[in-house]
């Protein structure tokens, strides 16, 4: 599988965000993007899973499922971390399993080391747990191509640990990851996009 | 299928755990019934003449009061971008969201309907026609309430405008409703077919306009 973003712009409100960006990502690796606050990175990761369009450029993917769409094929985890406070923490992982795919549910709590809170309410937890809540659905439903926006917000020592070591697995298995961040995630990244400079 | 299930059913968990939506619509629908009675008079003939008209617009808006609640939550936690993503159309995930809404929220009020009518001296030969055309009315009215709520996503109090936007849409649902529970028996039948005709087409049409407004709120 392989994704190859060709002069690739972005426009938001009337602003370009960036423009003329390429890139080329084959299985088992790791792009880091980096740039300041506004130069577009979760632009271009939300443009990855076809949430929006690119005002210019094309995003081409090779390999992979024909049916369906590069989003179809990815896990997007943004900012927001897609949890529902009055469910407990396996209600909302089984929700996102039947309706993502399927998958295994003890090895993802296992994964984010969850499963002692498994029956705990979402809203009870804290803002690193839900975080983690939120990660859970990288190990819970195999998805090709990993698009992580500032996933280590929040997140602990420990948990940073547990979330290089998903990363590191999903990579090994021949995935895909492309991440935003301002901190290293304690993973050495195949290549590095740095966006903006002009605001 | 599956995938479409397990939305069905965490939205009427949901629906029934945080009690916001049928509680407060079934609430609502109560409290505007108790004080109709009060405001008119205890003209029983009177009461009987408006009974009907009372509680549908009752129901409309004890529908519209909870419309909200159908894909705001969602935006705001961004359930709503993972489900973009999910190997379903967006279509048929708006139209799951409308009918867990039309399941937790406007059947339970069209079911109490009849029963509240005993407080406005409803006519027992319309308490049929009345439930039954509310059950199919009230799909339709799901449905266009879905075509609202996202059309105010992401804007404060978007309820009120939710009002003004779907209001209007349900005039004919209302014309028909009406028709089939004061009119004469021979207008019960051809009102409860219109009644279906209408529940069917925005069973195809909502959703697809509501989608499209979905699509331009996430880009």
């Amino acid at each position: 599988m392989q994704i190859t973003a060709e002069n690739l712009s972005c426009e938001r409100g009337g602003r370009t965000v960036f423009s003329n960006q390429n890139f080329k990502l084959g299985s088992g690796e790791f792009l880091q993007l980096t740039g300041p606050n506004g130069s577009g990175k979760s632009s271009l990761l939300r443009l990855l899973a076809n949430l929006a369009e690119p005002s210019l450029g094309k995003i081409n993917l090779e390999g992979g499922s024909t049916d369906l769409t590069l989003g179809q094929q990815a896990h997007y985890i943004a900012h927001s971390d897609a949890s529902k406070s009055a469910l407990t923490v396996t209600e909302n992982l089984v929700f996102w399993r039947d309706f993502l795919g399927s998958g295994d549910l003890m090895r993802a709590l296992q994964a984010v080391n969850l499963a002692a809170l498994a029956d705990y309410p979402a809203a009870l937890l804290s803002a690193g747990q839900k975080r983690r809540l939120a990660l859970a659905r990288l190990a819970l439903v195999p998805r090709a191509v990993w698009l992580l926006d500032e996933p280590g917000v929040g997140l602990d020592e420990s948990s940073q640990k547990l979330l290089a070591g998903i990363m590191n697995g999903h990579l090994r298995e021949g995935g895909l990851i492309v991440a935003a961040t301002h901190v290293s995630l304690g993973l050495k990244p195949d290549s590095s996009l740095v966006l903006g400079g002009t605001p | 299928m599956r995938l479409l299930w397990a939305l069905l059913r965490r939205d009427l968990i949901l629906a029934a755990r945080q009690g916001g939506g049928v509680g407060t619509a079934l609430g609502f629908f109560l409290t505007v019934l108790v004080l109709l009675p009060i405001g008119i008079g205890p003209d029983q003939v009177t009461l009987q003449r408006l009974a009907p008209g009372m509680l549908w617009i009752t129901l409309l808006l004890s529908v519209l009061l909870s419309a909200d609640r159908i894909f705001q939550q969602d935006f705001e936690d961004g359930s709503l971008e993972v489900m973009a993503m999910a190997p379903a159309s967006l279509e048929l995930v708006v139209l799951t969201k409308a009918f867990a809404h039309w399941l937790s929220t406007s059947l339970p009020l069209s079911l109490a309907a009849p029963f509240l009518g005993i407080l406005l001296n409803l006519r027992t030969e319309t308490i049929w026609p009345l439930a039954l055309s509310m059950v199919l009315g009230s799909l339709a009215l799901s449905l266009l309430a879905s075509i609202g709520a996202s059309l105010t996503l992401n804007l404060r109090r978007g309820g009120l405008l939710i009002s003004i936007l779907v209001l209007p849409l349900y005039v004919p649902v209302l014309v028909f409703g009406m028709s089939a529970t004061t009119g004469n028996p021979e207008m019960i039948m051809p009102s409860l077919l219109i009644l279906s005709a209408m529940a069917l087409a925005s069973l195809v049409l909502a959703p697809i306009a509501a989608a499209a407004a979905l699509r331009a709120y996430l880009k």
